[in-house]
């Protein structure tokens, strides 16, 4: 029985720092998504929110809360939230549900306002809260662990920060006709290495920013679909696994790993398992994959990605950077879209938005950013403690 | 007059001066190693509802990576007025083969710790007070032994 689900709509509200609230962002790409799919809000029987824990109450319960915005009616809602992966948590439990048979038609939504600067732990003395602790005791902010992989990566493939820097600049690139992106500006090797230091190796213009935004996608069951389209893309494959004993790659927001003591290392790397299992549900291997959209919380970070996803071998990534292989035109372009460089990152958005990018690969709709002929795309990404999550589509 | 010398997180490392250690605990059926003590962060899914012994880890690993970071860093982060940069360590630990986190010990140039390196946990001053000097563990450059 195949287990594939329709994209039949998909919206955004552009990314920026636009200071409004996010249900607005949240309206604004489901009436985008729901005008895409040819559909009603009336006709939506169950709607997915991914939820935002940085605008109170409403964020918490933002299934619930998007409904409302658009006018309840009595259809089924869930809020869910992984963090980075609070999006694909939604898709997935949409796409469970389309394909339990409780509905045939979905509505998945996450939004997002940020505020400036770091992101930051909750307030208040939480000292049983390992996420509070690891700023008071070690200062170890989110860009401290990019930094870690970054670092790594020279000093074991001798890596350089010009490569690092060299994903920033294609990636500045990929974005710039992409009308929905925060920044669209070319930038070169040596902007980013004139760029102030933030986590050494790591300059400011490497790291991605927080920002405002929302995305949406409508699912619906294939029979659904073929009543209203042709060929839709579809969502093959999702996974939203957590890493398997012991994991010995240290983790936001962590103090330390597990333990490898006397017991055998997994197969694969917590990453590296990710996008295997959602390849695993969809039926494919890396080497069908046509373009890419990775979370690109740093450069280094996206070159770890292509490893993770089967694109190259470990320590090969700087090389295929190199080569063009990643930069639109190349072999298997990674974030046409301009990813987390272009965009900054709105949390429970930013999953759905992946999807959204690769929807309109498929459809050939991606303006001035277009992979020639792809036909199977995969996305890639990872919440704190542990959340992570990829999802195939394909035409 | 001289503050008194208190744990930034009580119960976490032996505020031994010379040879300070971290507080984990280690599983009775699995052997494996937690930290920190007081969170129940991780488990070995082979033993998820083991006892756990208080256990003094090792004080000497290898470096598995380093940041440096050149911005102030949002609360709870006590910084120093004015700010300084300061360098977080990622250690693996040989014994328990677990990754700890630990800011570079003070006086330490940071361009001269590489990955692979060999430390060793001392104790620094994390922030102070008026009545306190808050101390903290912190990994330098291990100076030879065994560990």
């Amino acid at each position: 029985m195949s287990r594939d689900v329709a994209v039949l709509g998909v919206g955004m509200h552009p990314w920026g720092k636009w200071g409004r609230n996010f249900v607005e962002y949240g309206r604004v790409a489901a009436r985008d998504a729901l005008a895409d799919a040819g559909l009603q809000w009336s006709d939506i029987q169950f709607v997915a929110g991914a939820d935002t824990v940085r605008n109170g109450y409403p964020g918490y319960v933002a299934g619930a809360t998007f409904a409302q915005a658009l006018g309840f009616t009595g259809n089924q809602a869930a809020s869910c939230y992984g963090a980075c992966a609070s999006g694909a948590q939604a898709i997935d439990l949409a796409r469970a549900q389309i394909l339990s048979g409780k509905c045939d038609v979905a509505l998945v939504i996450g939004a997002d306002t940020t505020p400036r600067g770091f992101l930051a732990p909750n307030k208040g003395e939480r000292g049983d809260d390992p996420d509070w602790l690891r700023f008071r005791l070690l200062g170890a902010t989110n860009p401290t662990y990019f930094a870690f992989y970054a670092r790594r990566r020279m000093d074991l493939y001798g890596a350089s920060s010009a490569d690092f820097a060299r994903v920033k600049v294609k990636n500045s690139r990929h974005g710039l006709e992409n009308p929905r992106a925060r920044y669209r500006k070319e930038v070169t090797e040596e902007q980013v290495l004139s760029s102030p230091l933030v986590s050494e190796p790591l300059h400011l213009l490497e790291i991605c920013a927080t920002s405002d935004g929302g995305a949406a996608m409508v699912l619906t069951s294939m029979d659904y679909a073929r009543r209203m389209t042709t060929d839709p893309v579809r969502v093959a494959g999702v996974a939203t696994i957590t890493p398997t004993y012991p994991n010995t790659v240290i983790e936001m927001p962590n103090f330390s790993t597990d333990s490898a003591h006397g017991v055998p290392l997994p197969g694969r790397s917590f990453r590296d398992s990710i996008a295997a299992a959602a390849y695993e549900d969809a039926g494919i291997g890396p080497d069908e994959v046509d373009t890419a959209e990775v979370y690109d919380l740093s450069t280094a970070l996206e070159l770890d990605w292509y490893e993770n996803l089967g694109l190259c071998a470990p320590g090969e990534a700087e090389r295929l950077l190199n080569d063009g292989d990643t930069t639109l035109g190349g072999r298997v372009p990674v974030n046409p879209s301009g990813g987390l460089a272009c965009f900054g990152e709105a949390v429970p958005a930013q999953a759905i938005a992946q999807v959204c990018e690769l929807t309109w690969q498929l459809r050939g709709q991606a303006d001035g950013r277009q992979v020639e002929g792809a036909r199977v795309g995969v996305s890639a990404n990872q919440g704190l403690f542990g959340h992570g999550s990829s999802v195939v589509v394909r035409i | 007059m001289s503050k008194n010398r208190v744990a930034a997180a009580e119960g976490w490392f032996t505020m031994d001066a010379d040879e300070p250690r971290l507080l984990g605990t280690r599983g009775v059926d699995s052997g494996s190693y937690f930290f920190p003590p007081s969170m129940a962060t991780s488990a070995n899914p082979a033993h998820p509802f083991e006892e756990r012994e208080p256990v003094e880890l090792s004080r000497r690993g290898r470096v598995w990576s380093l940041a440096t970071n050149h911005y102030q860093p949002p609360e709870p982060y006590v910084s120093p007025e004015p700010f300084e940069p300061y360098t977080v360590l990622a250690v693996e630990l040989e014994e328990e083969k677990m990754v700890i986190l630990g800011q570079l010990a003070d006086g330490v140039a940071p361009e001269t710790v590489k990955v692979g390196d060999p430390v060793e946990l001392v104790l620094g001053t994390l922030y102070e007070d008026d009545d306190n000097e808050y101390l903290v563990w912190k990994w330098q450059p291990a100076t030879g032994g065994q560990g």
